[in-house]
């Protein structure tokens, strides 16, 4: 029985990453684009780190696009500013939001429920008016401009990542790998564990020698790194940051990809930010108002499929 | 040494005094019962010395250590666990996660991040001692919350052991039960106290439970001590018997 378990969660990860790698190859001949897939892959990932923080500590964050839009940002400023390389990039958009998350998670974890929402919505909309404001550095509502990704160098020789679109989406497979990865083995260790009893039960943890915040403030800031690669990935896909990435209107996409997907379970994230930027790619050629459709869903999957669109789809597995 | 010391503590909600003034001391290996009708302020002098309410007078001394405003989290580290009068339980999880938890935080094992599946044998190896002292082995892999009400409690009680506690607090904990489960866990609880000398403050309302596993009692009525002594002694005070009775205690 427990053999079965194992051999099936195997078959589902050979199967997921199998139709990762190939989607260059399959996603064309369905009417798809890979750069599409990109965007899947790094709004996924975003969406995962939102989730790291929601499904598995049971914490939510409404600002989590403030350090993704703080990635982006740090990516795009190295690179016009500090040095043309691709790696240093995604290095300082990292920092510059894990950074801020570690900062600003010292002044919220103490919050609970609403009022963590709430205060994690205000300091991002700070960050949000911070990059319109500030023209001369940020390019303001235009959005910051005038870099690219810049081909990696392994030395004896290197992979354009600019003009080829694959080559650019299998970096972003290898990145999004690494950080999926990072956040697997975290929630398997003992740390993990904390992090589910936070979410099950709170006082419990706390009676359990558990120190509550200080987790949360590890599980935010954790969240926050992760968001801000997402973001630094996202600046690079586009050449391109803009603060409509910082906005809270962001965060709540975020949010409803992890909650369409399936909140409780590890890869729910990712489709539902697959799910939702399809839906934008189809639905926003054929009408403006696509967003009321993806919302429509969501309410759907809200109301008769609490465990999200991967909970429906394990149950007809299991079945 | 004993090795609790509560000296004097009030707590007040507004203008309700819920604890007023009382003292009380444990001595290492003592099993001390707290009794008393509801609302006699059993729960809130719990609450205090575990750390879950801070008191507005008085002080609490744990092994020679002032703790009286110490975090929960650090209470447990210096050895006090406690069970709650409606279960604490992760209830989504299995009792073998929850046990786990358990150890692993009492092994100080909380920060690590990696160290990922089963690879340490020695927490494994006392998750499954755990489970067959509480009898829960068939049940290891079933959800808490789906377990029955007296198997939850004893899930919980296992929690608080897996802490490897010097000072175990257990709030009613046959709250809820039928005979069988109360018999249960009244064993349980006198094993604890018997065979491996843990000192226990219990609040208990079962009479039969108190008298059968106390060697002291403490009396409280109205937020006040109204007597304290052995359970013969506690048994032919007329005060308390006034108390229960409901008749004015002149």
């Amino acid at each position: 029985m427990i053999e079965n378990d194992t051999g099936r969660k195997l078959a589902v990860l050979v199967c997921i990453w199998a139709a990762l790698l190939l989607a260059p190859y399959w996603m064309p001949p369905l009417g798809g684009y890979t750069a599409l897939g990109t965007r899947v892959l790094i709004l996924g990932l975003a969406a995962m780190s939102v989730n790291f923080l929601l499904g598995f500590t049971g914490v939510l964050s409404f600002g989590h696009a403030a350090y993704f839009g703080l990635g982006a940002y740090g990516a795009g400023l190295s690179l016009k500013y500090l040095a043309p390389s691709t790696p240093i990039s995604l290095l300082m958009g990292m920092l510059l939001g894990g950074l801020a998350g570690a900062i600003l998670g010292m002044l919220i974890v103490r919050r609970r429920g609403v009022y963590f929402a709430m205060v994690t919505i205000a300091f991002g909309q700070v960050f949000y008016y911070i990059a319109f404001q500030w023209s001369s550095l940020t390019g303001g509502d235009d959005g910051l401009r005038g870099f690219s990704r810049q081909p990696l160098d392994l030395g004896f020789f290197s992979i354009d990542i600019l003009s080829n679109a694959d080559n650019f989406y299998f970096f972003v497979l290898f990145c999004f790998a690494i950080v999926v990865a990072v956040m697997g083995f975290i929630l398997r260790s003992p740390f993990g564990r904390t992090m589910l009893a936070i979410r099950e039960n709170e006082r419990r943890a706390r009676f359990l020698g558990i120190p509550v915040e200080r987790h949360i403030w590890i599980v935010f800031t954790a969240s926050c790194f992760f968001m801000g690669f997402a973001g630094a990935l996202y600046a690079l896909l586009n050449n391109f940051a803009d603060p409509k990435g910082l906005h809270f209107s962001q965060s709540g996409d975020f949010v409803m990809m992890a909650v369409m997907g399936g909140m409780r379970s590890f890869w729910g994230p990712l489709l539902g930010a697959a799910v939702f930027v399809v839906l934008q790619d189809y639905l926003s050629s054929v009408t403006v108002n696509w967003m009321s459709f993806v919302g429509l869903l969501f309410v759907l999957v809200v109301l008769f499929f609490p465990r999200g669109l991967l909970g429906v789809v394990r149950r007809k597995l299991v079945s | 040494m004993s090795l609790l010391r509560v000296e004097n503590v009030s707590k007040h909600f507004g203008s309700l005094v819920a604890v007023d003034n009382i003292s009380m001391t444990v001595e290492p290996g003592e099993l001390r019962a707290v009794i008393g009708p509801n609302g006699a302020g059993k729960t809130t002098f719990f609450n205090m010395i575990s750390g879950f309410l801070l008191p507005n007078l008085g002080r609490i001394v744990f092994d020679g250590e002032d703790i009286t405003s110490l975090l929960p989290a650090r209470r447990v580290w210096r050895g006090i666990a406690r069970t709650f009068q409606i279960t604490e339980v992760f209830p989504e999880l299995t009792v073998r996660e929850n046990l786990r938890i358990a150890v692993e935080s009492a092994s100080g094992f909380r920060l690590r991040v990696w160290q990922s599946r089963d690879d340490d044998g020695e927490v494994k190896a006392r998750v499954v001692d755990l489970l067959e002292m509480s009898g829960l082995t068939e049940k290891a892999d079933r959800l808490v919350g789906e377990l029955a009400h007296g198997d939850q409690r004893v899930t919980e009680i296992m929690m608080a052991l897996a802490l490897k506690p010097r000072l175990l607090l257990l709030d009613e904990p046959t709250a809820g039960m039928g005979d069988q489960e109360t018999y249960d866990i009244t064993q349980l609880i006198r094993k604890l106290h018997h065979d491996q000398k843990l000192t226990i403050v219990l609040i208990e309302h079962d009479m039969r439970v108190v008298f059968h596993l106390a060697d002291r009692i403490m009396v409280l009525a109205e937020g006040k001590m109204l007597a304290e002594g052995t359970p013969q002694e506690i048994a032919a005070n007329e005060a308390v018997q006034a108390a229960y009775l409901g008749k004015v205690a002149a």
